[in-house]
């Protein structure tokens, strides 16, 4: 490095840093900060969740067994399903996407970072919400899809279930703020030379997934605003006696619900395709393929929620087209699967976590995704429907198809994250641990399904010969359980000892690799230049285009479809108003719960906030 | 009492254990193969140099065979959908002779009225259901409170029971036997606790049960269980249930008229036997947590004597 490059590099620190101590620490908007907080929040959630799954496992394993009675076991299971769907599966993968996808781009910053650290305090926010509720007996009580009439004020009396939605309201929020940074991230940040055709999969991922949230999540939005509406107002949305009707509820849930399946699962695809990649040591088959097939996901993942519904007397012939449109997702599924082989098969795969992980995606996720085309039939759906069966079948969709990838992009890429690999040992301990584990605890429920057993039911009679299948998967989830403890001591145990990485331990081909490990504040000095989709494996080093300031938060604007340099953009600097906004909108979803004027008074301190967050600054660098 | 998808005893679970059998097997050769040639592409030898053109013609058979794998896929969906289909059809089909039954669903008990043409000879029951073998039984499904599901899974798949809503569920059972029937969509509490134990039974036999349940109650038998009638009549249990033949006639909870007859109590909370309902009579909420049933708050010879009285309606 020359002395000049220290210079720069000294300046780029110095404009790019935080402000010192707790101030500086809430006003970040640096990704990559905000990206690991949105990480390790996810993963106590998914802990926290995981734990209440072990009660109502030790709850299940015997007969009559009355450790939980109904109202306890319904908070547990309503819980489980929230915090994993909503506070979990989503913000994890969006999580990645806000670390990775700027660095993917060979960007300085993501393209709203403001917008990203706001959407961050609303998701945590809305996350200790419902845990402050649940530790106080106020948790959900109706399910996480929480149906009407059920989740009416005639049956669902008082405010968990206005805790519940809130809860909905602040993590859609949030979603859809991370959202829209991706998209504009995706279109004008990309480094210069990635056209449409160099873009890695996972950003692609990232992108589709960012899209869908944007259709889905108004939709649940709009449900959970009605409920609240019918609850608070008395309107009558979903009320059967004033010409309202239940099952809008659960068209405008699933026309949500059954998308956020796919935004879980996309993700997930673009991080196997990352690993397969890598450690297949070839670039990956079929890249044209793969994205249309992600698109195709994408599609029709909007065309198909009718099959939650098969059991609610729909006309047969209107359930016959959502079958149809249901079993065509197997097309698009299929090819993926087919590329990542075909990618295996053409390279020389080096075996290590990451993609032992992958190879358990396989193994698990292809089970799910079989039991799923069964449950497109609609005769076959009314057996298995609201069944263990079910239960089983989004087991190994959501653990096999997210969790396991999401796992193995753990492994792949905390030395990026952190500097410092994790244990290969443990990884592998980890691995057959948890592969071991969630066979043993989902696989039986499928035949529990078949031999007559519901679900969401908090206590099961004996005679019935369900006895075997319950213990084994009450043994499974401890087994998942020690799996999971496993994981976090790994982590621990690497962040100070891990053997240190380098900036390209798995000499991988993606721009995120040719920075530093950790990365700098900035990411990247210059911006790198990208010839192909796999920059780093090209015979010529990365060429870097110099001109960026270093005593300015600048960085490079692209256009859309070919990646030509456009503008030199400044990045906002840090600011302490996304927190306090987020501050006020949740004390504005909070007073709310309790009284409607919330709506009104709250608005006023959140207008303050959210001027002096948007208010024009004279210092601040304009589009050159 | 049996109660597996797999062990169909009507036409409507054989028509659904077909698709079944149609989609299982398939799908368990195609995830091995699956398996197979992920482990053949791990694990194939390698030649120790690649060659370009080698490499080429390789990508290029890969192509080949994504294009083959995708029709593959197109077709086994397009047998999967059309036996789907077809099964669908049977499932749905009607009988003009049908049996009708209306069934209300509320939490968390089942309200069980077989229909007739002629309005006198309409008759309700409560928790139970039973049909005349070979013969269709078409249900109307309704719901008093929030949503319900009927699962009855040796005879059919389920059904919501959706208030506001009228849906169909059609059974036409082909084994004499008891079948287990269950709630199957979340209902609340007591969501464990709500079943509806079913009896198929020849033709005859169940012209005489229903004739049966057209008589009214039985009159007690002891001095007991006349006392056990005006415990009856005259306290809290007559504000919600109803017996044919007394005064007692309200429905908001299920009616007791041939009580002493049914498999169960509390829609399959507890056994149909003298200790568990005098058990369940000093405190319901103890085996059913949630039950809108209110303790009566009886003194022990009033529990006694209603037993005596609950256990002559046969």
């Amino acid at each position: 490095m020359s002395a000049r490059d220290a210079n720069v590099e000294a300046q780029l620190a110095r404009t790019w840093a935080d402000k010192p101590g707790l101030v500086g620490w809430l006003s970040t908007t640096d990704h990559k900060r905000v990206g690991r907080r949105y990480l390790v929040t996810a993963i106590v959630f998914f802990a926290l969740a995981g734990l209440m799954a072990l009660v109502m496992r030790t709850q299940l394993a015997l007969p009559d067994n009355h450790l939980l009675g109904p109202d306890r076991y319904n908070q547990f299971f309503s819980m489980h399903g929230s915090v994993m769907m909503f506070l979990f599966a989503v913000p994890v993968m969006t999580a990645m996407g806000a670390y990775l996808v700027p660095l993917m781009l060979g960007a300085r910053a993501s393209s709203f970072p403001r917008l990203n650290a706001f959407g961050y305090w609303i998701y945590l926010f809305g996350g200790l919400t419902i845990f402050v509720a649940f530790a106080l007996d106020a948790g959900p009580e109706t399910g996480w899809t929480a149906y009407v009439p059920l989740s009416s004020s005639d049956f669902s009396a008082g405010h968990r279930t206005d805790i519940w939605s809130q809860m909905v309201n602040f993590t859609e929020v949030s979603a859809l703020c991370v959202a829209a940074q991706v998209v504009t991230s995706f279109m004008v940040t990309r480094a210069p030379g990635m056209r449409l055709d160099r873009i890695p999969l996972f950003v692609w991922a990232q992108v589709v997934t960012a899209f869908m949230m944007m259709f889905a999540m108004p939709s649940v939005m709009l449900a959970s605003q009605a409920l609240q509406s019918d609850r608070q107002f008395g309107t009558h949305f979903f009320n059967p006696g004033e010409g309202g009707d239940p099952l809008l509820w659960q068209h405008l849930f699933w026309f949500f619900g059954h998308p956020e399946v796919y935004i879980i699962f996309i993700p997930a695809l673009g991080m196997i395709s990352s690993i397969v990649q890598t450690f297949a040591r070839r670039r990956i088959f079929g890249h044209t393929a793969m994205v249309v097939a992600m698109l195709a996901i994408g599609f029709l993942s909007f065309g198909l929620w009718v099959h939650h519904m098969f059991a609610t007397g729909l006309p047969p012939l209107g359930n016959s087209f959502y079958t149809i449109a249901s079993m065509l997702i197997a097309i698009p599924s299929g090819v993926q699967i087919f590329c990542w082989i075909a990618t295996l098969w053409l390279g020389r795969p080096r075996f290590a976590t990451p993609l032992l992980f992958v190879l358990g995606f396989f193994a698990l996720f292809v089970i799910g995704g079989l039991s799923g085309v069964m449950l497109a039939s609609v005769p076959l759906d009314t057996q298995v429907h609201d069944s263990y069966f079910v239960v089983a079948h989004f087991h190994y969709v959501l653990i096999g198809g997210a969790v396991f990838p999401l796992i193995g992009g753990f492994y792949y890429w905390f030395p990026k994250f952190t500097g410092r690999l994790l244990s290969e040992g443990m990884g592998k301990l980890n691995f057959w641990l948890l592969f071991a584990g969630v066979n043993l605890t989902f696989f039986p429920m499928h035949w529990l399904g078949l031999a007559g057993m519901q679900r969401r039911i908090y206590t099961w009679p004996a005679g019935l010969g369900w006895e075997w299948a319950n213990m084994a998967a009450t043994v499974g989830s401890y087994i998942v359980g020690i799996g999971v403890l496993l994981f976090v001591a790994n982590v621990v145990w690497s962040l100070r000892r891990g053997q240190v990485a380098g900036d390209n331990p798995w000499d991988a081909p993606e721009l995120e690799w040719a920075t530093s490990s950790p990365p700098p504040p900035w990411n990247f000095t210059e911006a790198p230049v990208v010839r192909s989709l796999t920059p780093l494996w090209s015979d010529t080093p990365i060429e870097w285009l110099r001109g960026l300031k270093s005593d300015k938060r600048e960085m490079l604007l692209t256009s859309i479809a070919e990646a030509r340099p456009t503008a030199r953009w400044g990045c906002p600097d840090p600011s302490i108003w996304p927190f306090l906004s987020a501050l006020t909108l949740t004390l504005q979803f909070i007073w709310t719960i309790f009284d409607p004027w919330g709506w009104v008074w709250a608005s006023i301190p959140m207008a303050v906030a959210m001027t002096i967050w948007f208010w024009p600054k004279k210092s601040e660098p304009s589009m050159e | 009492m049996s109660q597996q998808v797999l062990a169909p005893a009507a036409d409507q679970a054989q028509a659904i254990a077909t698709v079944w059998q149609t989609m299982f097997w398939p799908n368990v050769v195609i995830y091995m193969a699956m398996l197979a040639a992920l482990a053949w592409a791990l694990w194939r030898r390698r030649a120790v140099v690649a060659d370009a053109a080698v490499q080429a013609r390789q990508e290029r058979n890969w192509v080949r065979a994504l294009v083959a794998w995708i029709v593959f896929i197109a077709l086994v969906l397009t047998a999967y959908t059309a036996v789907s289909f077809v099964q669908d059809r049977h499932r749905l089909a009607h009988a003009p002779d049908a049996l009708r039954v209306r069934i209300t669903a509320n939490q968390w008990w089942w309200q069980v009225d077989y229909l007739d043409p002629d309005p006198s000879r309409q008759v309700g029951t409560a928790n139970e259901l039973h049909l005349p073998l070979g013969r269709m039984t078409r249900i109307d499904l309704l719901s008093g409170d929030v949503i319900h599901s009927l699962w009855i899974p040796a005879l059919n798949g389920k059904e919501d029971l959706i208030p506001g809503r009228s849906t169909q569920l059609a059974l036409t059972p082909r084994a004499i036997g008891h079948y287990r029937g269950e709630c199957a969509e979340f209902c609340g509490l007591q969501h464990a606790h709500m079943l509806l134990p079913v009896t198929v039974e020849s033709p005859a036999a169940f012209a005489a049960w229903l004739d049966a349940r057209r008589a009214p109650a039985a009159t007690p038998a002891s001095p007991s269980a006349v006392r056990g009638q005006q415990v009856f009549e005259s306290g809290t249990c007559a504000m919600c249930h109803a017996i044919a033949g007394t005064s007692a006639d309200s429905h908001a909870g299920p009616d007791l008229t041939h009580i002493a007859s049914r498999p169960m109590l509390a829609a399959g909370a507890l056994p149909n036997d003298r200790a568990h309902l005098a058990a369940w009579l000093v405190d319901p909420q103890a085996f059913k947590p949630g039950t809108k049933m209110p303790n009566p708050r009886l003194q022990p010879q009033e529990v006694s004597d209603l037993v005596d009285y609950l256990e002559g309606l046969r």
